[in-house]
Parts: structure tokens; sequence; C-alpha cells
């Protein structure tokens, strides 16, 4: 292993492990991220970029990185871009490079490099205009070489996790800020959940060795976190990227349970999606090292100073074997320091500013490193890896370098380092805004709008101890906020060395003099400096609109690295201040979220509820083929039922149930239907005001059918309402529109008439319902309950009676939606299996039928019954069904005043009808349009739509419910449905198509 | 006759199921049915107030969230004029007491599926499932909280073993009880 040092780091040297890269077999130890292990390995291609296929390495060591994107994994468990600096070396780890064919040596699409010029900004936009109709041509290729991994094309065989959390003190990042709030507020005894991106706590001091208290940083760290682990008041989460934040302090984090795994353990989750309210929050999100905008910035051997020194310290790899380092700021100079500690030779470092920091000087000059003041490194050197850096003295201006002044020195490691960016993407999430720093350079938080506190390196208080006095601080006060008592001020409270000033960059967003190579600001999008200039030169001014023109700032960082050079660029472009350029909108997610973790376990069978009626197992045994309403299974139709053969087909087993029901018994499952307790001495009133029909009359133990209109005069729903008592009655409701219903009363009660003395509870799960229908229903029940009179005198159509149904206790309601002599028999749902077996056993001798939704729905439209959601669409009143005479004219109820609006009582409003077409074995299909003319071709006035469409068994041929302009009139009439190119004759009948006559008495 | 009764999550066998051992992380056990009437009333009535101590001996829980152990019978504020009597076998002579005033009672044990959910992990599986901030001194036993589990409404009561009663719509017992064994699958012995 070249690139490894002989010892030190934070990686288990007695544990070894093998990976695969592009197919080669590589060793790592335990420890190690895969960008760590492969840079080891003296990887330095690691994948090819977006849109220039240019040769690319890492660049960071943490979730900034732009370049290392692989896929990870093999199989169905393949998982693109991934961030290789994100993952967690675990033996027999699989990744693959990713935007290059047909190797990443050797990658045919880099010819877009040398093309180029032919690749400006808003490339797209320019050149895919024209002409219009060869689009689709151009994006099958865009596709084809766009984007950059490829999704897994089966199934996921993990599972993914969705957990609520709530705490008094949520503290996003776990480097020396948030350790010292999380362990401040856990005192309290507050509840306090602390989340880190990262396997391992630390933040920076992962990476640099900077000391707390005379000792390491990381053994503070440990000691911290070791009193953190122990606290039941302190949930710890590693590998947790807090992604967004919204309002009322509601965070979301996605935990990587497994992803360090190979395969989760049986029943583990892969990842873990928490949605956390928090009393507080405390954002120690740190800051990112910018990158120096320069020519060929991008070459493999180009690595932040940072970045570089987390490889050395944190996982005792050295990126290269000689570097140099270019820094507007001190934060290089302990890098080198560093790097040269573990055998990287340093041959230069370059300073942007007029001299370089004494105290930091005379320490690199102990170690012979050397150090150009007032210098800029102007480009580099080498394709597939860094070879020379190219320096340079800037003009008074800064814009060119002067002549003769130029050097060049080799290397194979370039590390910059361009200034701190604070990591504001989650504040600026919670709504706050935030505010340039000129002195500083960056963006720091402004005023928060939600209980938030910045603090730490993302606060722009770069330094240790400022760190740890901000957590303490931070901690104690966002538990006090919680609730909790203000702790005192501990004598103990940590001292930290001092480290380097980073608070004072000479900002420079782009660097002359580099010639024609191109100056990367975006790197994962592939976005040069001059891309930028040119949108400014095309007339862009608003930052939005040059990141879309531009794509600075797009893809799976989000322009982390890119975003505060692109301004400064275009502010430059503009000759304008910066806060004027103002920054992108940072929306979330703040790092990329799987599909997985967002479905959670609502996936396969759990994806919605699936309402059971108490006789599903009854219906799943007898091979019910069942149908979705609303969240409710319903048997649809029972192909083969009773030993009716094998194959039987839809179209037979509906014919079939539906003769059944007509010449002798059906029983149906009615149990779906919404179910309301109406109590109250105002309770007929109450109905009165809902219904267009009148209910004061109605005695008890009778049943009505009723419309609800909405205010606007259309039909709502519809449904029968008994009167179980003087003050009491039971309101039936559609299937589908149960919950709504009973909304809508509550609503109007506490609303608008509290006054009425009315309650109204849902009764839908206390009561099964079978629904039993034929003419030999009657005969069936008498066998039931020999004791009740059911005599059509005594127990007439629209009236309800208390009986004992094979023994249990049920409310039979005479009542139907086929036209049949009908009863519908309601029993306490726990009884509800047993009645309908009983029912079934006893009508065996006449041959009963269990009938599904398909049947019901055929019987009910031969005799012209409405489904509220068929026949109607929110746009239908009463008179349009032809049901004006349910519309009450002495009583006042909702919708009423609409009714009489000149559109609502036009005389040419699609009204319902019958349709029966000239070819009796044609179905047109629901929501054929109906046309005056006899040709189908455009254009066409439509004058109405097939509402329901069936076969008739009892017709022997299709019939069709419909909307017809001014239907009611044009009974008899030819007309036209537009159906599959052609235009078929159908004639207008009444609604109405089976008389059932007597035999329903 | 009453028998026999089917119970909503019958057809999932789960005799079987519950042999587990009684000090897994995670137990799920359904109820056996129970009893249980809805009551609508004004909580200011004192009529009203008064008729219910008449006819149960105890006092209606008028705080939100409170439940109010009468014996055989437990009451759960569900709404400003709602409870839940559970354990009420026959409404007979409530109704006698409550007569004359302004109320509502509605019987609704067959629409309900009680699922006991136990074991020192249960908090974290119904984390899965519930919004509610299952650690905050509103949820100890003694209260009650209506709320969501996945995708349907419950009523969720604390015990005090650290478990909780959830009662759930009958049609919505067994995707509840899905719901509740996958949440649980961390924890189960395997």
């Amino acid at each position: 292993m070249s690139g490894r040092t002989a010892q030190g780091g934070r990686i288990d040297r007695a544990q070894r492990l093998a990976f695969q890269f592009d197919g080669q077999t590589m060793h790592g130890y335990s420890g190690d991220t895969l960008a760590s292990a492969l840079l080891a390995n003296g990887v330095r291609v690691v994948g090819r970029s977006f849109k220039y296929h240019r040769p690319r390495g890492l660049m960071a060591a943490g979730g900034e990185e732009p370049n290392g994107l692989v896929c990870l994994r093999r199989g169905d468990r393949a998982e693109p871009n991934v961030r290789a600096t994100d993952i967690l070396l675990y033996d027999g780890l699989v990744a693959e490079s990713q935007n290059r064919w047909p190797s990443l040596k050797f990658d045919l699409a880099a010819l877009n490099d040398r093309l180029s010029p032919l690749f400006p900004a808003g490339f797209y936009y320019k050149t895919f205009m024209w002409p219009a109709s060869l689009w689709p041509a151009y994006e099958a290729v865009i596709r084809r070489m766009a984007g950059l991994g490829r999704a897994a094309e089966r199934p996921d065989p993990d599972h993914y996790d969705k957990q609520y959390a709530h705490c008094d003190v949520l503290v996003v990042g776990a480097g020396p800020a948030g350790l010292a709030a999380a362990r401040w507020a856990g005192r309290t005894g507050a509840r306090v959940i602390l989340a880190d991106e990262g396997a391992e706590f630390g933040g920076a001091l992962l990476g640099n060795s900077q000391r707390i208290d005379g000792g390491s940083g990381m053994d503070w760290v440990a000691g911290v976190a070791a009193e953190l682990g122990e606290a039941d008041n302190v949930r710890l989460l590693p590998r947790t990227t807090v992604t967004g934040y919204y309002d009322h302090n509601a965070l979301v984090m996605l935990e990587r349970v497994a992803d360090h795994l190979a395969q989760p353990e049986p029943d583990q989750p892969r990842q873990r999606l928490w949605q956390v309210r928090a009393e507080n929050v405390v954002l120690a999100t740190g800051a990112l090292e910018r990158p120096l905008v320069l020519s060929n910035n991008d070459r493999p051997g180009v690595m932040g100073a940072a970045a570089a020194q987390t490889y050395a310290n944190r996982y005792g790899v050295r990126p290269g074997r000689c570097a140099v380092l270019f820094t507007n700021n001190d934060s290089a100079y302990p890098a080198a320091l560093d790097l040269a500690l573990a055998g990287v030779e340093i041959a230069a470092v370059v300073e942007l500013r007029p001299a370089a920091p004494l105290g930091w000087l005379s320490r690199l000059d102990e170690q012979g490193i050397e150090v150009l003041a007032e210098r800029a490194v102007v480009a580099v050197e080498g394709r597939n890896a860094v070879t020379a850096v190219r320096i340079g003295k800037l003009n008074e201006a800064g814009d060119g370098i002067v002549r003769g002044m130029s050097r060049r020195i080799e290397c194979d490691l370039f590390c910059y380092s361009g200034g701190w960016t604070p990591c504001l993407h989650l504040f600026s999430q919670s709504g706050a805004k935030l505010q340039w720093n000129d002195a500083m350079g960056c963006f720091l938080p402004g005023d928060a709008v939600q209980p938030v506190r910045v603090i730490g390196a993302a606060n722009g208080d770069f330094g240790l101890q400022d760190c740890l006095d901000q957590g303490a601080h931070a901690g104690n006060f966002a538990a006090n906020q919680a609730g909790k008592r203000r702790l005192g001020r501990d004598p103990r409270m940590p001292v930290a060395d001092a480290g380097p000033d980073l608070t004072a960059p000479l900002p420079i967003w782009s660097i002359p003099g580099g010639g024609r190579g191109k100056a990367f600001v975006d790197f994962q999008s592939d976005v040069t400096a001059a891309d930028l200039r040119l949108a400014a030169r095309e007339g862009y001014r608003s930052i939005e609109h040059v990141k879309r023109y531009t794509t600075a700032g797009m893809g799976t960082d989000q322009g982390r690295t890119s975003n505060i050079n692109a301004l400064g660029i275009v502010a430059e472009a503009l000759a304008v201040d910066i806060p004027q350029v103002g920054h992108t909108t940072f929306r979330p997610p703040f790092a990329p979220v799987t599909l997985g973790a967002l479905a959670g376990r609502r996936v396969g069978g759990l994806l919605d509820p699936v309402r059971r009626t108490p006789m599903h197992s009854w219906h799943q045994a007898n091979g019910a083929a069942f149908e979705p309403v609303g969240q409710w299974l319903r048997p649809y139709y029972y192909p083969n039922f009773g030993g009716n053969g094998v194959g039987e087909t839809m179209a037979a087993a509906v014919d079939r149930e539906v003769l059944a029901a007509r010449t002798s018994l059906g029983l149906m499952d009615a149990s779906t239907l919404g179910k309301i307790d109406i109590q109250g001495p105002d309770a007929a009133e109450f109905l009165n005001r809902i219904y267009t029909n009148g209910w004061k009359g109605l005695a008890e133990g009778g049943c009505r059918y009723g419309l609800m209109l909405g205010e606007d005069g259309m039909v709502f729903d519809d449904g029968v309402t008994s009167r179980l008592g003087l003050n009491h009655f039971h309101v039936t409701t559609t299937t589908g529109n149960a919950a709504r219903v009973l909304d809508w009363l509550e609503n109007w009660l506490q609303t608008e008439w509290p006054e009425l003395a009315v309650y109204c509870t849902s009764c839908t799960e206390q009561w099964a319902v079978a629904s039993l229908c034929g003419p030999n229903a009657r005969k069936l029940l008498m066998e039931l309950c020999p004791k009740l009179d059911l005599s059509p005198d005594a127990f007439p159509a629209m009236t309800w009676q208390a009986a004992k149904v094979a023994g249990f206790e049920t409310r039979i309601f005479r009542i139907g939606f086929t036209g049949e002599l009908s009863f519908e028999i309601n029993v306490p749902a726990g009884h509800g299996p047993a009645l309908w077996q009983a029912i079934m056993a006893a009508g065996e001798k006449y041959a009963i039928t269990p009938y599904g939704t398909e049947a019901m729905h055929v019987l009910r439209a031969e005799v012209g019954f409405i489904i509220v959601g068929q026949e109607t669409d929110g746009t239908v009143t009463p008179h349009d069904l032809g049901l004006g005479r349910m519309v009450s004219g002495k009583k006042d109820f909702l919708g009423k005043r609409s009714l009489s609006r000149a559109d609502t009582s036009r005389g040419d409003r699609l009204q319902l009808v019958g349709l029966l077409t000239d070819d009796p074995d044609l179905r047109v299909p629901e929501g054929a349009q109906l046309i005056a003319g006899a040709s189908p071709a455009p254009p066409q006035v439509g004058i109405g739509h097939v509402t329901s469409s069936y076969h008739s068994p009892n017709l022997g041929r299709s019939f069709a419910l419909a909307l017809l302009r001014g239907g009611h009139e044009r009974h008899g009439e030819t007309i036209h449905v537009a159906y599959d190119g052609r235009a078929v004759m159908a004639k207008v009948t009444a609604p109405r198509f089976v008389d059932v006559g007597a035999r329903a008495k | 006759m009453n028998e026999p009764r089917h119970e909503p999550l019958d057809h999932l066998a789960l005799a079987a199921v519950q042999t587990r051992p009684e000090d897994a992380a995670v137990m799920l056990h359904a109820q056996p049915y129970q009893s249980s009437f809805i009551l609508r009333g004004e909580s200011d009535d004192v009529g009203f107030l008064e008729g219910f101590r008449a006819g149960l001996g105890f006092d209606l829980p008028l705080s939100p969230n409170q439940a109010a152990d009468g014996g055989a019978v437990t009451a759960y504020w569900l709404g400003p004029n709602e409870w839940l009597l559970l354990g009420l076998a026959a409404s007979e002579s409530l109704t006698q007491a409550l007569a004359g005033t302004r109320h509502a009672m509605l019987e609704n044990g067959d629409g309900q599926q009680i699922i006991a959910l136990s074991g020192n992990r249960c908090r974290d599986v119904l984390a899965k499932l519930c919004p509610l901030d299952l650690e905050s001194p509103d949820l100890v036993p003694g209260r009650c909280a209506r709320s969501i589990l996945a995708g349907c409404s419950v009523l969720l009561v604390p015990q005090t073993d650290g478990g909780y009663r959830i009662h759930v719509a009958r049609s919505f017992a067994d995707y509840a009880w899905h719901s509740l064994t996958d949440a649980a699958r961390e924890y189960l012995p395997k």
C-alpha cells in the first residue's frame, strides 16, 4: 500500500479488509472510507466528470466531495452516485466508477472535452431548439449521455424504517462545538439528540491535530462521547444526516443503519428516516473549505488542504508524494506541517496574501518548507494526474500576472485553501436569511426565525476555543429555553490550544493568467468561470437564473464547494457587490435521500390501509375477486362459486350473479356503507336542513331515501336514512364518502348551527350488513326469523324492524339497491360472519348466490339507481338526475338557493338518460363522448357522456346510462357515441330498463 | 344466542404467534372482544354529569386525554363532548340515569379491536408509527390520546407496565397488526 503511512491514523491496522474497485481487488483497514482506501492504494482517477468526461480524483474527505461518486454494491442492492467519502469500508465491498465507457482509463465521451467550445453555458437551450420535431431524437441521445450512475433495475431486497422522535434539544453536528452543546444540554436533564453525518464523532478534530486540555483533541472527544453515551436522556446518532429543516422545528434525518455492512442483518433496516420535533435546535454544522478557481484545477491530485490533512491524520494516508499548497488564509499552514509529518514532501506553500503569518512562517521554516508570499498558483499541469503547477505574481489589479515572474514546480499533489464557507444550508432552510460578511469573505447567519442557534465554524467562529465555549453556552441555553434549569459555569471548562486564524482570508474568486485551461467552479456539474461570465454577458442578472442556465450549484452536492465562488465571479462580472447578487435558495434535502427511506414501511401490503369487512375471510375462502373501493376491499364477483365449474370468466360470473338476484336469491356484503348515528331533540330539524327532502313527517320505524347537496346545489351524497326513535336516526352514506359526510355534518353543526342539539357519531364499524335480495328473500327470512310477520302489510318496503335472525339480534331494513324484494340485515360486526353463514346455509335450497360489486352495479343500473361519483361528478343537480321530486319546495336546505340560479335551472343541462346502442352486443366504454354529428371526425360538439355501461343478462343486451344535453326531452331520439374512431348509433331511453313489477312488494 | 363471535384478527391464527416468551423485547396481543359504548353529552351540563355519577358510580373525566377508572368500566375522554366507556356491558341503567339530559349513547364494542403492545422496546415500535411524543407527561397511565398509527386512527392507552393498549377500528385491525409487526421486526426474537 504505497500511500499508507507506517503508523498513525484512526484505522485498525489489525483488521485488513479486501474490497473491489472497478473489478480490481484492493485492501484497506477497518476505519477507512472507500475514499481513503482508494488513495492508500494509489488510485488517483475515481470518476469522469458529468459533461466533459474529464478524469477526476478525490478533492474532499467529507460530504462536500463533488467528484468521488461511485456505484456501491452490485445487482439489486446497487446504489448509484454514492460519495466514496461517505462509504465506510467493509470486507468484500464492491464499487464501480461511473460515467465512463468503456473504462475509467479510456472514456470515449472524453471527446466532449476536446469539443468543449461546442458546449457553452446554456448549451441545451441553444442547440436543441430547431427543428422542434427532432426533439425526441435529441432527447434520446441526451438521456443516454446525461446523468452519472445507473439505478438498480430489480426491486430492493432491503427494508427501510421510519421513526418519529421528540426532544428538547437537537444538536446537528458532533464536532467540538456540537459535542460541547450536547454535553451541556444533556447535563441539565434535557432530552437531547446528537446527530452527525460521520461514523465517528469529532468533526474537524478527526482531521487536524489540535489539542484540548493538554491532551489530543480526540481524547477530549472520547471523554465527552462516553459521558453522553451513558446518559439516558441523550440519543446519539452517528451516520445520520439532517436533511431537512421545516416549520415548527420539524427536522428530517437520514440514519444509515446498515450501509456500512455488505448487507443488513436479518430484519435490520438499511436506512431509517427520522422525523424530529425539537423544542430547540443547535446547528454546529461546521464549515467547508473552498477551492480556488484556476486553470485545470480539476486534475486528479488537486485536493483541499484540510482534506489532505484529514487523510494523513485520520486515515494514515499520504494523498501524494510531493505537494504544493496554495492558500489565501492560515489554514494551509498546519496542513502543510501535518502532511510533512506524514511523509509528504512539501515543495512549497504559495501564499496569495502579501505576507505569510509570522508564527506559522517560523514553524514551516523549522521544517525547511519554502513559503512563496504574494504569489499565486495560476495553472495545474497534467491530465490523468497532477504533474506540476505554474506559479506567478498577480498584477496590482489582480486581473493578470506580472511577466517574467513565473515559476514551475513539479508535484503530484496540489492543495488549495480558498477560505471557509460556513455550512448554513439547514439554517437557511429554517427560513432565516444569511448575511454577507465582507471581512471574512463568507455568509454568516442572520436573525433566526425559529428556536435555533448556530455555533462554531458554522457561525464563522472558527477557533477551537470559541467552538467549545459557544457549545457549552448554546447547550445550556437551549435546554433552558426548553424548560430545564440552567447550569452554573463549570470550573473545568475545556481549554484549547490556539489554532490557525481563519477569519481574515484574502478573497479572490478566480485566478487569472492560467491560459486556455478550464477553470472549474462547480466540479460536479462541470461549470467553469468562463461559463458564468458568459451567462452574465448574455444578460442573466438573477443568481437563480444563472444557476438554472449554467447548472452551477446543482447536482447531488448542491454546490457545496462552488456556490460562493460562483457568486463572487458573477458579482465581479456584473460589477456589483456580493450582497446585491444574493445567494440561491437552499432547499431540502441537504444530502440525497433514497426513495426507499422516504417510502419507509409504506410499501407492498402496507402502502395504504386495506379495510376488511367482517365477512372478508368468508369471501376469500369462497374465491371472491376483490375490488378496492376507497380503502375498502369489496368482493367484486365470485368466479366458479359453489362449484360452477372452473375458469368462469368475470362476464359469466357477473351474469350468473345478476340473474340469481332477479330470479331467486342473492346476498351481498354491504358492510362498507357509511353509517352515522344521529341523536338529539333537533335531529329531524338537522336532517331537514341537510337533505333536499323533508324528514319531520317520517314515522318511527320508517326509512327514506335522501339527497345531500353542496352549497352549489350539486349532489354531494345520497343514501337511506331510518328513524330509530323520535330523536334518533340512522344515516347511511356511500362507501367512499362516509368520512367526508361526517365531516360535512360536523362542520355545519359546529360552525353554523351550534344551537341545534344533535350528536353525530360514526357507527360504520359497529355493524355488519348482509343485503338479501330476490323473489325468494321473504321466504328465506321467514325461516330464519319465524316469529316476525314479514307480510308486505306488516313489514312494507321502506320500513325497518328489530328482530332476531338465526338467533342474532339484528335490525332489518326493507331497503335495497336492486329494485328487487330486499332486506338489509344489520348485525353487530362480531356476529356478521356467523349470520352470513347461517343465511348461506339456509338459502341453499334457493341456490342463494353471493354477488359482488359488479353485479350490484348492473342490478342498480337496470332499474336506474344512480351512484354518486359515477352518474354525478360535482356538476349534477337533483333535477339533472330526474330526481326533482326529491327536492322540497316547502322548507330550506343546503344548496337550495343555488338550484334557482339561471344556470342550474336552464333546460338544456346535461341530464340523465338511458342509452341502447343499435348494436346490442356493443358495450361503449364509460366516459365515451356523446356527439351530435354522425361522423366522429373533429371538430365535434360534445353533447354529453356515458356514465355507466354494462351487459344485462336480463335484457340480453348492452345498456348504458348517460348524461345528455337536454336529455329529459330527447327520449326516443337517436344520438351518436364517439367510440373507437367510429360514431356509434344509440337510442335515448328513460334511465330504467327492468321493471320488477309486483314481485318487489 | 351470541355465539359464535368472530374477532377482527381471527384470520391470522394468532394463538400460535403469541406463544413467544413473556420477556420478549416486544409483545403483541390481540385482545378479546370487550363491550363498550360511546357517550356524548355536554361537560358543562351538571344534570348530565350527576346522572353519569348516579348511573356508574364515578365521575366522567372532563379534562382532555384523561381516563377515569370506575372499576368494571373505564371512561376515556375522546373529545369535548365524547367519551368511550370501556367495559360497560349494557346501557339500560345508564340511560335511565341520564334520562331527561341531553346525551347520546351508542354501542361500539363490535367495531373495535384492542391490541396490547408491551415489552421494553414497545415504545420504539410505537414511535415508528405514531407521531405523538410518547415520552410526554401527558401520555402516562391514567391518560389516553387519539392519534394515528401508520394510516389508521387509533386511541392509545398507556399501561402501568410501560405498554400500550391500542384501540383501532375493526376494518383497520389487520392493517394495524401488520404495521406493528413490521415495525417490531428489529426487536422480535429470531
